[in-house]
Order: structure tokens, then sequence, then C-alpha cells
């Protein structure tokens, strides 16, 4: 391996941590947008409501199907189409938020269905209405349930956060493609790229199986 | 036939087999009881090396199962022993991706190169032997318990081996299907099959056995003919056991 | 919604479609091959075998695919690997989905009962016959779904390879973004065709998992 330097990596951390707090930013906000986002989809999905429920699912339908790429693309370039100016950062944190949550209202879905009959039975014979059974009762114990798979897609979303690199949020990865066009460097940028990107997610992994452990306390 | 000497086991901390001393004559009917964690099906399971043990040894007619062997010498040694061991289960782990004829023929073909036909011969004449020529093509998961009983019953005794392990094989089933299988070892036991049986059904063993053993707590409290042992046990622990089994 | 300049670019998303098939099928060959590798590998006792394949599977699943891709794409150059856009794309979409594969079939391989591999030793089978005649067939009813899962999300992976200019669905839509400024009809051309291609193979992995569900 001729003519590799990483010392190169050093002299250009400033640029590569200003994108690392940039994807931290980038990815706290999706995580919790797609969070929020989640909830109504999911119970939109299983509305005994037609009205509610095709539209939801045809929704999940096309965002499940459809890459996050080029969703971002319909957000960025497609917005203003008809009038609506979004900033890269905030076309990015909409398009991961609206693609995450997606994913995860099918998972909360699956836990709002598998919360026991008996719940429900037990919540209305007390008086409560639907929605407040919904939101008193059933989602507390359906987001418990589903800590797990949730953490695997929140997990995925630290990851995909690269791609608005292509919309040109100055996070991680326009950081290390910043330094590339500067020292034309970039296989030494990209494996730092990829190595910080590696720590960020074990750390994550570590505190999704700390909530994990909590939540299971209670199931 | 079959001997232990001095057989210890620990899982962890806790001490299994605390010391088993134990011998096997060709065509005996040997029958295990005791109360559950006693350490019974971990002995038997031993005898065929799916539990390894810590001290002591295992022979085999003049083949010692326990020899310190490692990696592929270990494997050789122990599959050769393990086709003279005919091993039936409490789960019956039969292969549910073939059909009864194929569970049957599968290890003959395969380890003893026996060619097809003669298999499949050898396989109807066990199916036979066991009241199940009818259900050849079935796969498993069309069987009742107590027919899957008899298929894996089948399966080892495909092999030839010379002797049988039996680890609590009625457990499982619903009480009306016990008979069926019970009769098949009766057969067995007929035809001076060496048999290690670890059950908790008591009027069986006393039916079928030549030799009684009576473990707790890891060790062998007491053992001989079934006459005397469930009719006048000698140890405490034997008479409590044995009348709370019979209550 | 401009129907006239849809009929004018529908073959070039039509040839860009057969480009993302394309692509994804040959990914998924590599993916499989290296997911079973890696999935025996990791299972294996031997330390030579079972590191290497943890380690593999760790750092592919831990990092961005994108970042996968650009190394291969635009570091390998200064490391003496210089590939054309599509090989590169294969290879590195093959090498990012063999790591998932990895698990997926290594969990469906655990996930046979412990007794079918007490029952086959006990017959006296040794432990490679046990793996390919006993778990194997077994293990294969329960990774179905579990790789079926990890084809689709390579489907849509394939869009990152836009960003090495392979010229599939997603450059193909932003490259007609730029000359037609109507992003709208090109998302909608480039959906169509993504939703049509991921449909045919949830059915056929649906289709494949009912055959062997129904034969056990």
């Amino acid at each position: 391996m001729e003519g590799l330097n990483f010392s190169v990596v050093l002299e250009y951390y400033p640029i590569l941590l200003e994108g690392l707090l940039w994807t931290c930013i980038l990815c706290v906000s999706s995580i919790a947008l797609s969070l929020v986002c989640g909830v109504p989809l999911a119970v939109g999905s299983i509305s005994k409501n037609r009205a509610v429920q095709l539209p939801t699912n045809f929704f999940l339908w096309v965002f499940r199907g459809t890459p996050l790429l080029l969703q971002l693309f319909l957000i960025y370039f497609g917005l203003p189409q008809i009038g609506i100016y979004l900033s890269p950062v905030a076309s990015g944190i909409l398009g991961l938020g609206i693609h995450y949550a997606v994913y995860n209202a099918d998972v909360m879905r699956t836990g709002i269905v598998a919360v026991e009959s008996g719940q429900h039975e037990g919540s209305r014979s007390l008086g409560l209405s639907k929605a407040q059974t919904m939101r008193k009762v059933i989602i507390p114990q359906a987001l418990r349930n589903v800590a797990p798979p949730l953490g695997n897609n929140l997990i995925a979303l630290l990851k995909e956060s690269a791609l608005v690199s292509i919309i040109t949020v100055p996070e991680l990865t326009l950081s290390a493609q910043r330094a590339i066009s500067d020292t034309f460097r970039p296989f030494e940028f990209y494996i730092a790229a990829g190595a910080i990107y590696y720590c960020v997610n074990y750390l994550l992994e570590l505190s999704l199986k700390r909530v994990e452990m909590k939540t299971a306390m209670y199931r | 036939m079959v001997r232990l000497v001095n057989v210890h086991k620990r899982f962890g901390d806790n001490e299994v087999l605390k010391g088993i001393d134990l011998e096997v004559h060709r065509g005996d009917i040997l029958v295990i009881i005791g109360p559950s964690g006693s350490g019974k099906s971990t002995l038997l399971r031993s005898i065929n090396h799916l539990e390894t043990i810590d001290e002591g040894e295992i022979w085999i007619e003049d083949i010692q199962v326990t020899l310190p062997l490692k990696g592929r010498k270990y494997e050789k040694h122990i599959n050769q022993i393990r086709q003279q061991l005919g091993m039936v289960f409490q789960h019956f782990n039969l292969f549910p991706h073939m059909t009864v004829m194929e569970n049957i023929t599968m290890a003959p073909m395969l380890l003893k190169k026996i060619p097809r036909k003669a298999a499949e011969e050898k396989a109807s004449q066990l199916l036979k032997k066991v009241d199940l020529i009818d259900k050849v093509n079935f796969f498993p998961a069309q069987l009742s318990g107590g027919q899957k009983q008899r298929v894996a019953i089948a399966r080892a005794l495909a092999m030839e081996p010379k002797v049988m392990l039996f680890d609590e094989v009625t457990s499982a089933l619903d009480p009306e299907l016990i008979g069926e299988v019970n009769k098949v070892m009766k057969k067995l036991a007929e035809e001076h099959m060496t048999m290690l049986i670890v059950t908790h059904e008591m009027r069986f063993a006393a039916e079928v056995a030549d030799h009684v053993v009576f473990m707790a707590d890891g060790v062998i409290v007491e053992q001989g003919p079934p006459d005397q042992l469930f009719k006048n046990p000698v140890e405490e622990r034997t008479k409590r056991f044995l009348s709370e089994v019979f209550k | 919604m401009d129907f006239e300049l849809i009929q004018r670019v529908f073959i070039y998303f039509v040839q860009a479609a057969w480009i993302t098939v394309e692509l994804s099928f040959l990914s998924v060959c590599i993916g499989l091959c290296l997911g079973l590798i890696g999935a025996l590998c990791k299972l294996s006792p031997n330390p030579w075998l079972h590191y290497p394949a943890r380690v593999y599977v760790s750092i592919f699943r831990g990092t961005p695919c994108l970042i996968q891709l650009f190394i291969i794409y635009f570091g390998g150059p200064q490391i003496g690997l210089q590939l054309e856009p599509f090989p590169a794309a294969v290879i590195g979409l093959g090498i990012n989905i063999g790591s998932y594969m990895t698990e997926s079939i290594r969990g469906a391989i655990l996930a046979v009962e412990s007794g079918q591999i007490e029952a086959s030793r006990s017959l006296g089978v040794g432990k490679s016959q046990t793996m390919i005649k006993v778990i194997l067939p077994q293990a294969a009813r329960l990774m179905i779904r579990p790789l079926g899962i990890n084809t689709i999300a390579l489907i849509k992976g394939s869009s990152l390879v836009s960003a090495i200019s392979v010229v599939e669905l997603t450059y193909t839509a932003h490259r007609y973004i730029g000359s037609t400024y109507r992003p709208f009809e090109m998302f909608i051309l480039a959906a169509i065709f993504y939703l049509a291609i991921i449909s045919i193979a949830s059915f056929l992995i649906q289709k494949v998992d009912n055959r062997y569900a129904l034969s056990l």
C-alpha cells in the first residue's frame, strides 16, 4: 500500500468533528420526529375507520417501498415545485424522520396489536373511552414491548444519515468529502469517517441495550 | 457390557453425578428411577457422551467411551461408539423434513453405506415390528406422539445397536398413547436387547426390569431386582420415594 | 402533471430499472455466498474462522453502506483497485448485504432445535454430515423470511450507487430532475418502478416461503 498517509486525518480533525456534530444534531432530531410521527401512523393503519386506514396504509406502502434517497430528493427538489423551500438540514431531518416513522409505525403496530385484549376490556369497563384507552393503557405497553426492534431502527437511521450528504447537509460524510477535495486522499478520509460512524454506532448500541433492559423489567 | 466407574459430573457449581458405579450385562434390562433432578437423564446421556463427564470412566464392552482424545480423533471415536448405541428421546427428535422411511434409512445408508434397497427393506421390517408399516411415507408432523416415538425406536434399531438407551420416552405422551410404546419396549425386552431405561412409570418398570436402580441427589441409593426393591426397599430414601409414588 | 414529459423519458427509466434489477440480483448472489460462509465460520469453534467472521459482520453492519461504497470506488485506486462503477457497486452492495445475511442465516441455524442435533449425533452421524443432512435443510425454511427482508433492503439500498455514477433508477430520476425541472413527476416515475420491483420480489419471496412451509 504505497502512498497512504493517515496523519492528514489528524490535521483535518476540526472539519470532521464539525461534521460529526451535525450528524448528531441531525440524528437526534430525526429520531425524535420518527418516534413522534410513528405513533399516529401506527394507530391510523389499524383504525376501523376506512377513511383513515386506507390512505394511511397507502402512504406506508409507498414510503416503505421506495428508497430513502429518492424520498430525500422528493423533499429537497420536489417541494420547491409547490412553493415549499426547505434548507438541506431541514430536508434531511424531515426525510429521515418520515422514512423511519414509517418503519417505526410497522413495529409499533405489531406492538399495539400484541397487547392483550384483556387490557382493552379492563380499561373500557372502567369507563375509559377508546382514545383514552389507547393513550393511557395500550400505547405505553406497546412501546415497552417493542423497544428492541425500535432500537434497531434507530441504529439503522444513524447509518443512513450519511445519505443526506448527497443533498448537501454538512454532516460527517460531506465533511470528509470537503477534506478529500483539499487533500485528494479519499481512502484515508472515508476510512476515518467510517471509523467514527462505527464508534458512534457502538455507543448508540450500548445505550439502547441499557434502555432495553430497563423496559424489560416491566414486561 | 456397559460399565460406569466412579463417574462425576458437574454443571457449574452443582455436582449432578457424585461418583456413580454401575454395571450392565448383555441382555439385561436395567431401569433407573428416582425423583427429578436426581441425575438419571444425565447419567444416561453420559453413556453416549451427549454429556461429557468430569471424572471417571465409561466402558462399552472393551472400548472406553471416555478416552482423552481431541479433535478429529475424538470425532471418529465417538461416532463409532454411538453407532453401537441407540438412543430414544423424551421429545422424539424425529427429523421433520424427512419421511418416516427416510428418518429410518438415513443413518444406515450414510454411515454403514448400505444400499437404498437393503436399507428400505430393513426399515420396512422394523416398521412392521413397531406396527407402523402403513405410515411409511408420512411426515412426522402427521403422526401422533405414540406413533412418533415408535418411529424413533425403529430409527435407533435400524443401526443394529448393542445397547438401547431410553430417556423418559413416555413422559411427553398423552396417557392413552403410552401403552403402544410400552408394548414395543416389552417386545424388545423379550428379544433380549440390552436396555437402559430411565422412566417415571413404576408399574412398567416392575414388569419389564431385570434390575432396578434408584437414584437421588446424584448417587445410587439402592439397586436390586424389581421384586426386592419395590416390595422390600432397604434405604429410607427409597422407602420415602416409593411411598410418594404409590400413593 | 406533465404526461408528455413522462412519455419522453419513460424509456430511460425502463433501462435504469433493468440496471437496478441486475445490480440487485448480482449483489444478492454475492451476499448469499458470503452469508452462508460467514454464518458457518461464525458458528465454528475454530478461532481462525470465528474471529474474522465476527469482525466482518461487526464492521460492515456497523458502518454506513454509502461510506463502504465510497471507500471501494473512490479510495480503491489508492490501494491499486481501479473499478468501474457497476462492478464496484455490485461488490460493495454484495459485501455489505453479506454481513446482514450472515446474521440471518446464523440465526436460522441456531433456531433449529438442539434435539435434532442430539438425535443425529446419537445415531453416530458426524458433525458436518449432521449440518448438511439435518440442520441446514431445516434452517433453510427458517431463513427465507429474514433473507427476504435483507433482499428488499438491498433493492432499496441499490439507490446509493447513484452516488458512484451507476445509471440506475435514482440516478436517472436525479438526472432528469435537473433537465426537466419537474421533480415530482420524476419521483413518481422512479417510485412506481421501485414499488413494482419490490412488490414482485416480495411476492416471489412469499411464494418460496409458502412452498417450503407446506412440505414440513
